[in-house]
């Protein structure tokens, strides 16, 4: 097993392709994604990161190219290290990595909620449904083109719908996105609230 | 002073055993005094809902003290919490499950509009899929502004032609 400070050197020495990503905090590496599991498994097996504390995505715009990059954060639960591992999609239409359920379990629901909210594919990946919102649901609303406000769609129940006539609709944000205040000030004053109260849901927003 | 009536309740001498009164005022009486809670309860609002349970407010003290998690055995929803549009088809279909006379509280400004979630997958009140009777505001309400809904639920209720629906269902 290698320590904290020869990740670089060990990861860099087994797999030539690796690059240091600019970070703040933790150790970090670009990966190219047909290597991304043997990495994650040789940092599991010799590295001794054996939890999988996050494995999130970036969506960096429509137009940008490579748009998603996945990320995963190692900690090594003896000696309290992280690592941090990117990797690019390389289609930006139909973007896929290869799935990390194999080396831990727990990555299953983390990479049902990416292809959930990005639309991202986690090949190999046993139960591949979305987790937070409802199958059928059009949409993937991390993305950066999707607004906060949502898209008006259909309800998840057909029969509740037509019983109702209720519609998923883009909430009205009238003067939000409600965000809290910080500063000193009082709690009050820093309530969550609408930051541009000079519109609503019956006065047209200004131009 | 010792006084020699004990009587706690009505003279049965002078009213000969017999209680006149109104149909509704009976029903009514009864429905008002124990609103069995469909505790709906989807986010923070409702640890303020086991709050008015719970002894410090007591809500037994106004006949609701008795949560049922079955739907057919509750008269009063009460939607405590943010509605997701995923769980709004459920809320829906609990609210079917209820038997009739029944009733909903929305507590909380998520129930009631969407609260701060102006989001992709907040409903945006539960109104738009169930008929609400009291709107509670609040976020949370307090205990006591649950209690007064209650009491508000309780006085629209004491006002319904419950006879007459019944007679006509
Ligand atoms: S109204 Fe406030 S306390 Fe109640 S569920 Fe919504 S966010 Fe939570």
């Amino acid at each position: 097993m290698f320590a904290t400070a020869d990740v670089t050197t060990a990861l860099k020495g087994k797999f030539p392709q690796v690059s240091d990503r600019p970070s703040s905090d933790l150790p970090a590496f670009n990966v190219p994604v047909g290597e991304v599991l043997a990495v994650l498994a040789y940092l599991r097996d010799e590295g001794g990161f054996d939890m999988l504390v996050d494995l999130t995505a970036i969506d960096w715009a429509e137009g940008a190219s490579p748009r998603f990059t996945v990320v995963y954060h190692l900690l090594a639960t003896t000696r309290g290290a992280y690592v941090r591992i990117a990797t690019n999609c390389p289609s930006d239409a139909v973007p896929a990595v290869p799935s990390a359920v194999g080396l831990w379990p727990g990555a299953n629901w983390h990479e049902r909620e990416c292809f959930d909210l990005f639309g991202i594919t986690f090949a190999g990946h046993p139960d591949l449904r979305r987790i937070l919102m409802w199958d059928g649901y059009p949409y993937h609303p991390l993305r950066k083109e999707f607004p906060l406000a949502g898209i008006e769609t259909v309800l998840p129940d057909v029969e509740v719908a037509a019983e109702t006539k209720a519609k998923v609709i883009a909430a009205p944000m009238a003067g939000g996105p409600f965000v809290a205040s910080v500063g000193e000030m009082n709690l009050t004053d820093a309530e969550p609230r609408a930051k541009d109260e000079s519109w609503n849901e019956r006065k047209e927003k200004p131009e | 002073m010792v006084t020699s009536n004990n009587e706690l309740a009505y003279n049965s001498k002078i009213e000969g055993e017999v209680v006149v009164t109104r149909a509704d005022a009976v029903i009514n009486w009864i429905r008002t005094n124990s609103m069995w809670p469909m505790p709906m309860g989807l986010a923070c609002c409702a640890i303020e809902l086991m709050g008015t349970a719970s002894s410090r407010f007591d809500i037994a003290r106004f006949g609701a003290e008795v949560m049922r998690f079955s739907p057919r055995q509750s008269d009063c929803m009460i939607v405590a919490g943010t509605v997701t549009y995923k769980m709004a088809s459920v809320v829906r279909r609990i609210y079917d499950q209820m038997a009739e006379p029944k009733w909903v509280i929305a507590m909380g400004a998520c129930a009631s509009t969407g609260g701060m979630y102006r989001s992709y997958a907040t409903l945006q009140g539960v109104d738009r899929i169930i008929p609400v009777d009291v709107y509670i505001s609040g976020c949370p309400p307090r205990p006591e502004a649950l209690i007064d809904a209650l009491m508000k639920l309780q006085a629209k209720v004491r006002t319904e032609p419950s006879a007459n629906k019944l007679l006509s269902a």
